[in-house]
Order: structure tokens, then C-alpha cells, then sequence
């Protein structure tokens, strides 16, 4: 199973790699968003600095919308899917594989966004590991819920509309809990940050476990 | 509600003898309901009048979580068994579910405004995630209506609603888990704090609304299961009916029918 996800895992980043919408259109569009909450809140440091947490998840899900629809999109196109099928990859591994892909993707894309606010917003981190950490986890549950759900949206002719409506209220909880921690990291909230990082673990084992049992009955009806 | 769906060709109205039991319940029950919560029962010691609101707001709340928890077993049970029964079920259920969901959230603004001086408290973390809940609702709802193979819709959105009920046990214990993080108080019902005319009205309170809940379910089931029945079926007889009156055309045009039957003239007219 390890090996067949680390096949789909490598199969995507390749696609990606040659790709480059991710460097060349998501990135950008990345570091809009950043700039746009600038101007947005009158560019005021106080301001700026006090919802640097909740600004740097809000812009995570936005790009997340796009990571997703690509790596669904990867699937449509010249029937790639079908042909996944016919290879005899265990679907769980499959879901684990794109979302490895997208796991990696987006971690990527945070670290550009982290940059971008850490130096535009003048954010200074208190707890480095604390930040790290949430990023992953939260990460891993983004993705989780992103595979799956841009899985469900695949094949529909309004998948570009409907992903958000179905995905962001279910990314809800990922975004308070990570915004919670990393404004503990930032020392821009009174809260337990590592206690917010138990929220964010259990939604990403939770999908996780969906995602991988629930793969097999989408792969089969496409 | 019947486990047998309604025979296509006979229904004129969703209504049955059950919906009419029911419609009589609510008739005799909600007049009752609101004299026992605007008139009879007292006043709170502390909320005051705005308790009244509750004798509504709390069984809309409780059969939200009936309704989302339904599309739960429902969604389940159409991935186990593939019964187009389950799927409808699982649907009406989440528009009921929506529109309690809906309610629950406006009577709790309305008693929130002169209760905590506030329409709405992104503090309180029962608050915020009732509306994760109904938004994640509208998201089946609209998924329900995207066109699509009416199987692919069924198993995907049997899959949403199963996901979609993991919010629920969040909503429900979220005044306990995040103690500090709400303004709403721990269950009174349970705690056995409501007692004499109170606890009357609200359950009185729970019976109506859960009439209403019934009643409303049974009748969307109903349309629901029509709607399938007119795409299912509905093409087949448009051209049926279409062949039928083409048919009349050419009998028209060749003087009698065609219907592999020779004339009475031989075909000579």
C-alpha cells in the first residue's frame, strides 16, 4: 500500500513539476492574497499583526481550492482515472497518494505565504516548533478532506462552484484550531496552542481514515 | 410513514391518512403550545420573558440533530443496501434539517438580542458551529440538485452525508468541551432543572414541533420519490405518449390504423 501510494504520490508531482501552474500561477496568486489583505486593512501594523494567523489560513484554503481542483483535474483529463483503475492500485492507497501530492503542494505554497507575512506583516514568532507543527498537521487534514472531497466533485460539470460550497464549512474547525495555534506561535492570542493541535490531529486521522475507506466507492462509479 | 412508495399513476397529493393524523395533532397542538408559552407558564427569574422562545427554539435544535443524524442512517443504508427508498430518505430529511437547522439559528439570535445584548457572539462556540452545520447542510442540498447520473449523485451525496453528520456530536457536546468558550449553559433538561409547568410546556413544545418535523418529512419523502418517478420514467412516457399521437396522424392520413392492421378497404382509400 506504502508503495502504491508513493507511486500516485511521485505521479502527481511530476505531472506538477512539468506543469509549473503551481510556480508559475498558484504562487503568485499566493502572494496576492497577501497583499490584497494588506490594503484591505489600511495597512495598518497593529492590525495587520493582531489577524496575521487567521489571514495566513484564510489565504491556505483559498489556495487550497485551486491544489485541488488541479489534482482532480489531473484525474479527467485523457481519462486518467480509468486508467488508474485498470493499473490495480489499491484505491486507498491511491487517496493516500494524491493526498501526499497535496500535502506537499501545499506545504510548499505555506512556506511562501509564512515568508511573505512574517516580513510584509511583521509578524515575529515566539514558538517556531509550535508553528511547524500545526502546519503539517493542519495541512495533512486539508488535504485529506481536499482529496476526498475534490473526489466527489470530479466528473460534474459545476465542480468548479461546487467544491467550495462543500468543502470550506468542512474545513471550518481546521481553520479555527490553526488560526488558535498559530496566533499562541505568533503570541497574538491567550491560548493553548498545543491544545489546538490536538483538535487539528484528530480532523486529519479522522479524514484520513475516511478518505482512504471511502476512495474505493468513488473510483468505481467514474 | 409507509415503506412502500406511492404507485406513480394513482397519487393526485402527497397527503395520507397518517399526514392528516398528524396535520390534526398540529391543528389542536400549536394553539395549545402558545398559550402554555406566552401566557400560562412564567416567567424566567432571570431570562425573563425571553425564556418563552426557548419552548420553541430547543426541540427546533434537538430535531435538527434528528433530522442530520436520519440522513446519516439513511446515507449508510444506501451504500449497504442500494435502496433508492434510503437515498430519499436521506434527502428530505436534510431539507427538513436545513430548514430547522435555519430556525434554530434565528430563534437563537432573537433570544440572544435581549438575553446577551447581542444578534450574534462568534465567541461562543455553539453558536458557530450550529452555522458550520447548516452551511455544510446546504452544501448536500446543493450537490442534491447538481445534474449528473441519478446513481453517481446518490453515492457521492450518501458519502457527503455521512461525513456531513460528524458535525453533530461537535455541535452537540461543544458547551462541554469548550466550557470557556460559550455563553450558552449546560443542558437544563438533562441537569433535571426544568420542573412543574415549564417542563410541561416544553414538552408539549417537543411533541408539536416533532408533528411538524413528521409531517413535513413525509410530504418532502413523498415529492421526492414523484421527482424520481418523473425522471425515471418520465422520458419513456413523453415518448409513448408521442409515438401514440404520431400514430393518430398517420391513421388520420391512411384513413384508418396502422397498427399492423390491414385497412377495412384493403389500403385503397
Amino acid at each position: 500500500m506504502i508503495r502504491d501510494s508513493l507511486l500516485v504520490a511521485g505521479k502527481d508531482l511530476r505531472i506538477e513539476w512539468r506543469a509549473r501552474v503551481l510556480t508559475n500561477q498558484v504562487a503568485p496568486f499566493t502572494l496576492l492574497i497577501v497583499v490584497l489583505f494588506g490594503f484591505a486593512l489600511d495597512a495598518n501594523p497593529g492590525t495587520l499583526r493582531d489577524t496575521a494567523p487567521g489571514l495566513f489560513w484564510v489565504a491556505v484554503l483559498l489556495v487550497t481550492m485551486l491544489a485541488v481542483q488541479r489534482a482532480a483535474a489531473i484525474e479527467t483529463a485523457d481519462a486518467a482515472q480509468q486508467r488508474m483503475l485498470l493499473s490495480d492500485l489499491d484505491p486507498g492507497a491511491v487517496f493516500l497518494g494524491k493526498m501526499a501530492a497535496l500535502v506537499v503542494q501545499l506545504l510548499a505554497l505555506e512556506v511562501l505565504l509564512a515568508a511573505a507575512v512574517l516580513v510584509l506583516f511583521d509578524v515575529s514568532v515566539r514558538e517556531p516548533a509550535l508553528m511547524v507543527v500545526a502546519a503539517i498537521v493542519a495541512t495533512v487534514g486539508i488535504a485529506a478532506a481536499g482529496t476526498l472531497y475534490g473526489a466527489l466533485a470530479v466528473g460534474l460539470g459545476v465542480r468548479e462552484t461546487l467544491l467550495p460550497i462543500l468543502l470550506l464549512p468542512t474545513l471550518a474547525p481546521v481553520l479555527i484550531g490553526a488560526t488558535r495555534t498559530f496566533g499562541d506561535a505568533f503570541d497574538r492570542v491567550a491560548a493553548d496552542g498545543w491544545a489546538w493541535l490536538g483538535l487539528l490531529g484528530v480532523f486529519a486521522v479522522l479524514y484520513c481514515v475516511i478518505g482512504t475507506l471511502a476512495y474505493g466507492v468513488l473510483l468505481e462509479e467514474t | 410513514m409507509s415503506a412502500t412508495a406511492p404507485a406513480e399513476s394513482a397519487v393526485e397529493n402527497t397527503g395520507s391518512r397518517s399526514t392528516r393524523v398528524l396535520g390534526a395533532i398540529i391543528a389542536v397542538g400549536t394553539p395549545l403550545l402558545l398559550l402554555l408559552a406566552f401566557v400560562w407558564s412564567p416567567e424566567d427569574d432571570v431570562m425573563q420573558d425571553a425564556v418563552r422562545l426557548l419552548y420553541i427554539h430547543v426541540p427546533v435544535a434537538i430535531l435538527t440533530y434528528v433530522a442530520f443524524s436520519l440522513t446519516a442512517v439513511g446515507s449508510v443504508a444506501y451504500l449497504w443496501k442500494g435502496s433508492r427508498w434510503w437515498d430519499t430518505v436521506a434527502h428530505s430529511a436534510a431539507e427538513v434539517g436545513v430548514v430547522f437547522c435555519g430556525l434554530t439559528l434565528v430563534t437563537g439570535s432573537i433570544w440572544g438580542r435581549p438575553t446577551w445584548n447581542t444578534w450574534w457572539e462568534w465567541g461562543d462556540v455553539r453558536l458557530v458551529t450550529t452555522l458550520v452545520l447548516f452551511l455544510v447542510y446546504v452544501g448536500y442540498l446543493a450537490f442534491r440538485r447538481v445534474p449528473a447520473d441519478p446513481g453517481v449523485r446518490a453515492r457521492r451525496a450518501a458519502i457527503i452525508g455521512i461525513i456531513g453528520a460528524l458535525q453533530i456530536p461537535i455541535v452537540r457536546y461543544s458547551v462541554q468541551w469548550w466550557e470557556n468558550s460559550t455563553l450558552h449553559q449546560q443542558g437544563s433538561l438533562t441537569d433535571g432543572k426544568l420542573e412543574n409547568l415549564t417542563l410541561f410546556t416544553w414538552f408539549i413544545g417537543q411533541v408539536v414541533l416533532g408533528a411538524i418535523f413528521l409531517w413535513l418529512l413525509v410530504h418532502r419523502f413523498r415529492v421526492a420519490w414523484l421527482e424520481d418517478e418523473i425522471d425515471t420514467h418520465g422520458l419513456v412516457d413523453a415518448l409513448e405518449e408521442r409515438r401514440a399521437e404520431a400514430m393518430v396522424g398517420v391513421d388520420e392520413a391512411v384513413g384508418g390504423p396502422v397498427d399492423g392492421r390491414i385497412p377495412s378497404d384493403g389500403g385503397q382509400s
